[in-house]
């Protein structure tokens, strides 16, 4: 067995038939045997076609183009491979580290949101001066909006509609609560303008600001989905070429022992076994990414996207509940020929949409520990509706006082319900995010060193298909 | 927002609501007209309902003379108040529609204990409450816009509406009025620093006027406009559900001005010391307990209640809410001695 006569280094092709020529790299096909002097100038691939024509009726000259060919496949195999994990990769990044959190994000500003409007109108409805614990709830909540706010805007691609809708949240924001410290020093004062204030707060807040936070909420889970779409998919190219790249393997080493009866060539097996192995760790690495991305999408993302619309509603029933009584009949809608009070109206849909929402949410649920708290909410909810019915009656027969304990009261009034749901969703919020991170980082962990391994196993695989070949061009000398 | 809401869709059905009206009324003299020979001796014949709203009409009902234009005290029960008092347990109420807006009219004072109402409509409602269930807090308030004021009565939602409410003869095709318990006229509100002066003066070009949607002041704001009174500069579009809100926009400074009753204009001023009213009342307009047109006997009822009220309770609850604001004499705001249509 000799020794192939070139250092691993070495470029592939230059035979070492031919030192005189210049060390080109593989696909040029080194003019093997002969020569020929140009006879005239042309065309680079004129020439350069002529030259493996002219080496293709060789032994020497396939062999060369097959090593070629060869190397390039797997360095291909490897490239594409390497590209299309780290995009994958990049991808499940951002849905773990950049979408996920923002659309949780937005979430909870609007959740934020819509609590302080909550509050300001309880305290409002409580008659005298608010409560210091009212007070400071409604303080958190505002903060926690701007907060959230922040870091959404610092991660808004410059120039979108998201950055739009942040901007005009920051500017809508400090109006609102301009509005609200109006609306306290008039109350404190006992002139009714501070309820008119607080009307006119409340009419921004529904109609400018919510709407806004949820385009802003719809924006991030769209490209919450996107960066899935991006993460999940097969990477056929790569695979292709890998399949490609070790059939190719396979026929030369076919076409080696047909020629020479040797079956072991060891550097095509090499080669081999090194593409195998990128090829394997692809399709399984990122097999396990799949699942593991497509499970914190069905457990977790599906659940919580459930839980915030849920918890969204309840927001929304205990907003209209309060507004009810704050506006004491003065609206009604007219729904199928039969009028309702238009709050009243549109609290009985945002329970019903909460119900819903919690029915979903504990089908979705896969342990106790995510189904427990959704439960709790559902009981909750029920009881809730039971003193919104006792409630609602004494506001029908003029009861207001009493139907204002039932709301606004201490621990048997709906206001009591509502934040146990609110607090039951909270806690399922919290577990479904920490399953998501769990299975999302489990996704993404599978994908880690797979560009670099790739890489590093296609420029094995391609030094141990030029090696292989070498071997045997070297049996021409 | 609300005012623009409240208008567009006004404007959508303002048409609907209106021929809806027509039918109804329509139909009710087709269907009361047999039965019904002897009521109509209060000489509100049925072209006077029919008429689309305007300033003097065929049968003679001037708006100046509007608040003559009811039915004569009497304190006998008929359909309407036997259905009131057929009301059983905690339904057992007189259901009004108020405003809780209204600074010493009918509001909620945020620092006094519990959630009532009080002012001096509430005081008139306690009354009637007495008078026809024999208890005064047997009531239930509902709050009404002001624009509402006369569907929620049509709708039957509420019994009546006691809420700072003129009586005109464009009302009166739709809703009946009690004689009248308060006298008062449209002013002028602005920043002590505004250059407005009055309201025929001129003054009002290119200022912002703010009304409440559906009131006295915005019809003659706006007729006034269209007659070219008022400079058709002065930008009368900001309608809002309620004369406070107007107050929110002046001081955000959305608006310049405010036109609304004096009584409530007052009212305004007393929760901001940098305000002032500027001119003289320009109308004179006279506040009435508007009903259904159908209960009778209950504006005949309100009617003899205010007779008494007059004597006796009218001048203590203007002493106690009004003297503050309007000032210690009552006798610009006492209503005039009550006129009734001539049979009764």
């Amino acid at each position: 067995m000799t020794h192939p006569p070139k250092g691993s280094a070495a470029p592939p092709g230059a035979g070492p038939a031919l030192p005189a020529l210049p060390a080109v790299p593989p696909q040029p096909g080194p003019p093997a045997a002969r020569p020929a002097p140009p006879a005239a100038r042309r065309s680079a691939f004129a020439e350069g076609a002529e030259r493996v024509r002219a080496a293709a009726t060789t032994e020497p000259g396939r062999l060369r183009i097959i090593g070629a060919v060869l190397a390039l496949l797997v360095v291909a195999f490897g490239s594409v491979t390497a590209w299309q994990t780290s995009e994958r990769a990049a991808a499940a990044d951002d849905v773990l580290h950049r979408s996920q959190p923002l659309s949780s994000g937005a979430a909870g500003i609007y959740r934020s949101l819509a609590d302080a409007n909550t509050t300001a109108s309880s305290g409002f409805l409580a008659g005298g001066q608010e409560t210091a614990a009212s007070r400071d709830r409604y303080e958190e909540d505002i903060r926690t909006a701007a907060a959230g706010l922040v870091t959404a805007a610092a991660n808004a691609e410059p120039g979108s509609s998201s950055e739009a809708t942040i901007a005009r949240l920051n500017r809508l924001l400090p109006e609102y609560k301009g509005l609200i410290e109006r609306a306290r020093t008039y109350n404190r004062q006992g002139y009714p303008v501070g309820g008119a204030y607080l009307r006119y707060a409340n009419d921004k807040m529904q109609n400018k600001m919510l709407p806004a936070a949820e385009d802003l909420y719809t924006k991030e889970n769209q490209r919450l989905d996107a960066d899935y779409g991006h993460a999940t998919p097969y990477p056929w190219a790569a695979i292709a070429l890998g399949v490609l790249a070790l059939a190719a393997l396979g026929w030369a080493q076919h076409r080696t022992y047909r020629r020479t009866n040797r079956v072991l060539n060891h550097g095509l097996a090499a080669a081999t076994v090194a593409t195998t192995a990128a090829l394997l760790w692809l399709v399984v690495g990122h097999t396990l990414a799949r699942s593991g991305l497509d499970g914190s999408y069905d457990h977790g993302i599906r659940s919580m996207k459930v839980l915030h619309d849920a918890r969204i509603a309840s927001l929304k029933a205990r907003g209209n509940e309060n507004l009810s009584l704050v506006s004491r009949g003065a609206e009604t809608i007219t729904v199928g020929g039969q009028q309702y009070d238009t709050y009243y109206y549109h609290f009985d849909r945002n329970i019903t949409a909460l119900g819903k929402g919690l029915t979903q949410a504990t089908r979705l649920a896969d342990d106790r520990a995510g189904s427990g708290p959704v439960k709790a909410a559902e009981g909750n909810m029920a009881v809730w509706k039971q003193r919104h019915a006792a409630a609602r009656a004494e506001d029908e027969n003029g009861n207001y006082q009493q139907a204002l304990d039932k709301v606004i009261g201490g621990k048997d009034a709906t206001g009591a319900c509502f934040d146990s749901v609110d607090r039951n969703l909270a806690h399922a919020i919290d577990h479904e995010q920490t399953e998501f991170r769990q299975t999302a980082g489990d996704g993404r962990d599978a994908l880690t060193g797979l560009p670099v391994g790739a890489a590093v196993l296609a420029a094995l695989a391609a030094a141990g298909a030029l090696a292989g070949i070498g071997r045997r061009l070297s049996e021409y000398r | 927002m609300d005012a623009r809401r409240v208008r567009t869709s006004l404007r959508g059905w303002g048409g609907v609501g209106a021929m809806a009206a027509l039918c109804a009324l329509a139909l009710a003299f087709v269907l009361l007209l047999p039965r019904t020979q002897a009521p109509h001796e209060d000489g509100r014949a049925a072209g006077q309902r029919t008429t689309a709203a305007g300033q003097a009409r065929a049968d003679g009902c001037r708006d100046s003379e509007a608040q003559d234009q009811t039915l004569s005290p009497s304190g006998a029960d008929g359909p309407t108040i036997d259905a009131i008092k057929a009301r059983t347990g905690a339904k057992r109420k007189l259901v009004v529609g108020v405003d809780q807006n209204s600074y010493r009219w009918g509001y909620r004072n945020p620092n006094t204990e519990g959630a009532e109402l009080e002012g001096f409509d509430i005081d008139l409602v306690h009354r009637i409450a007495q008078d026809i269930l024999g208890d005064p807090n047997a009531v239930q308030f509902k709050a009404i816009p002001t624009s509402q004021r006369i569907t929620a009565i049509q709708d039957g939602r509420v019994d009546m509406v006691v809420r700072t409410m003129t009586i005109t003869c464009q009302r009166l095709d739709e809703v009946a009025f009690s004689a009248p318990y308060f006298k008062t006229g449209q002013q002028v509100l602005v920043p002590k620093s505004s250059s407005v002066k009055g309201y025929y003066d001129g003054t009002l070009a290119h200022q912002r006027i703010c009304t409440a949607s559906g009131s006295t002041a915005y019809l003659k704001l706006k007729a006034d406009r269209e007659k070219g009174t008022l400079p058709a500069t002065a930008d009368i579009r900001t309608a809002v559900p309620n004369q406070l809100d107007c107050l929110v926009r002046l001081q955000l400074g959305e608006v310049d001005a405010v036109v609304t009753d004096g009584a409530l204009a007052a009212s305004q001023a007393a929760q901001d010391p940098t305000l002032k009213l500027v001119g003289k009342p320009f109308t004179t307009e006279y506040y009435g307990v508007a009903m259904k047109s159908t209960a009778r006997d209950l504006v005949r009822r309100v009617n003899r209640i205010l007779v008494d009220y007059r004597a006796d309770g009218w001048q203590a609850s203007y002493d106690r809410w009004l003297s503050a604001t309007l000032g210690k004499d009552s006798r610009p705001s006492e209503p005039p001695a009550p006129h009734y249509l001539q049979a009764g």
